[in-house]
């Protein structure tokens, strides 16, 4: 049985002011739950349907329709980049969405220090930044997302400029967060193997203003770790992922 | 690590300061050997001799100076910061206010003193001078740092749904800083050569207390030394004032910002 939207976008589409059309008639259901993976080559508008859904751009056409409003306030984002604030500690980058709501620091403590052992980084809430890691700024910036316990978080290429090894571990990390908070999670990525990987749904898009072309289920079930990479299912998801990717670039090829 | 940093400080000091000992030997040299009269060319030691024997009436006008120099700059960082975050938050202010701080910038200081003390007591005068000079870098540095918040900062802020106050408090104002401090070191020295400009103004109508009313003095009396005298605790001051405010910037951004990561490495 198919678990209920929690956000649906209905004949969406996004044109901006210099006439480029991103997105055109564009429908999605995000089931609550799922690690639904939008996949696709750069310029396919995976980036353009995670801000719409964020609030961080309004559509030009059609509805996204929120099965509960506080699910729409209370969205946690991972971009591409960490995006910390360079001149604060990583505890005050993981405290800061509960400060933008009001909450005192005393009062918040406890959430941040629990967001921080969760990615691995209690030891390290003193330290600037630019003291981290790539691996450890994105841990930081996941924590961030966490601390406000959203019930869908966004994922806009976390891991695309990251080494291949951090890049699994990182991987790993988000699957235990997943499995102990049980949050949805919309993950944009260009890789196939992480697609497959990380996923219980594929969304593979078009250039050609975000047409989907395809659909691909993955037992949730199947659990995920170096058994499941060298299976024939893992390989199986690769392929067609793949060859759905092809038609994307082939469709916008002239 | 840190012995490594220890000997760069100590170059940072040592080479310019080996070249401007090295520099006054040879001034004092040409001088004692072409046996130059003090009212020409003085010799360091002679400048030096003045400094001691006129220190009290020298030093007490350096204070007038960087009394006006210190007012000047805290006004000009009020004024400078209040109005890049007024310009901030509206491009309407920023059409209607900014073109006229750009003709106070474009206008040179030596052809406003004057008139200001025409209109001005001379004390005040000297001080708007100094004001007017230091109050552009903290504006346009501070402006730009204030619209060059990063975007992907900017989103997240928004997606969290800051109010205006908290984006000011907590991004745009740490964000501006860098750009406000570079502003501040430049408006700190322009703010000593404004003060410097206006007592000139000042000194040659015969009015002032300040180290460069002591030059214009001084060269009526031909006492050329202590001319040298009260322009050497000028350029002493000037460095002392950047010195301090580069201290500040260092840090304010040490740790986090580019500029103070590149002197610690």
């Amino acid at each position: 049985m198919t678990a209920p939207a929690l956000v649906s976008l209905r004949a969406v589409g996004k044109t901006f002011p210099s006439g480029l059309v991103a997105l055109a008639d564009y429908d999605l259901d995000v089931r609550e739950g799922e690690t639904l993976t939008l996949l696709g080559p750069s310029g396919c508008g995976k980036s353009t349907v995670l801000r719409l859904v964020c609030g961080l751009a309004s559509p030009t056409a059609g509805a996204i329709d929120w099965r509960a409003p506080q699910i729409k306030n209370n969205i946690g984002v991972v971009f591409q980049d960490a995006t910390l604030l360079p001149w604060a500690s990583v505890f005050d980058n993981v405290f800061l969405p509960l400060r933008l709501n009001r909450l005192s620091r005393e009062a918040a403590s406890p959430r941040v220090d629990e967001a921080l052992a969760q990615v691995g980084l209690l030891n390290f809430s003193r330290a600037l930044p630019r003291e981290l890691s790539g691996g450890m700024r994105m841990r930081c910036a996941i924590a961030r997302a966490l601390v406000t316990r959203p019930a869908l978080i966004m994922m806009d290429e976390p891991f695309a400029a990251l080494d291949e090894v951090t890049r699994f571990k990182l991987n790993d990390d988000l699957l235990a967060l997943k499995r102990r908070f049980g949050a949805t999670i919309v993950f944009v990525t260009h890789s196939v193997f992480e697609a497959a990987y990380l996923s219980t749904r594929i969304v593979v898009m078009s250039r050609r203003a975000g047409r989907i072309i395809d659909e691909i289920e993955i037992d949730p079930a199947i659990p995920r770790d170096d058994d499941y990479r060298a299976s024939k299912t893992f390989a199986d998801v690769c392929r067609r992922a793949s060859q759905a990717l092809r038609v994307s670039i082939a469709e916008a090829t002239p | 690590m840190r012995k490594k940093r220890r000997t760069i400080q100590w170059r940072d000091i040592g080479v310019p300061l080996a070249v401007f000992f090295a520099a006054l030997a040879l001034w004092e040299a040409l001088v004692r050997w072409k046996n130059i009269p003090p009212y020409i060319l003085p010799a360091p030691s002679v400048v030096l001799d003045k400094l001691i024997e006129d220190r009290e009436l020298l030093f007490s006008s350096l204070l007038v100076t960087l009394g006006v120099t210190f007012e000047a700059l805290v006004v000009a960082t009020v004024c400078g910061v209040a109005l890049a975050l007024l310009i901030a938050q509206s491009k309407w202010l920023e059409r209607a206010l900014l073109p006229f701080a750009i003709v106070l910038q474009v206008t040179p200081i030596i052809a406003i003193a004057p008139l200001l003390l025409v209109y001005m007591q001379p004390d005040n005068a000297v001080l708007v001078c100094a004001f007017l000079v230091a109050f552009f870098p903290i504006l346009s540095n501070t402006s730009l740092g204030l619209a060059s918040v990063d975007f992907g900062l900017r989103d997240l802020f928004d997606l969290y749904h800051a109010s205006p106050w908290q984006k000011l408090i907590y991004l745009r104002l740490p964000s501006a800083l860098p750009q406000f401090l570079t502003g501040l070191r430049i408006g700190g020295g322009l703010a000593l050569i404004g003060a410097i400009v206006a007592e000139l103004a000042a000194g040659a109508s015969g009015q002032g207390t300040g180290l460069a009313y002591r030059i214009v003095e001084a060269g009526f009396r031909l006492d050329i030394p202590r001319m040298f005298a009260a322009l050497a605790l000028i350029s002493l001051s000037g460095l002392a004032i950047y010195g301090a405010l580069a201290a500040l910037s260092y840090v304010l951004l040490r740790g986090w910002h580019e500029s103070a990561r590149a002197q610690d490495e």
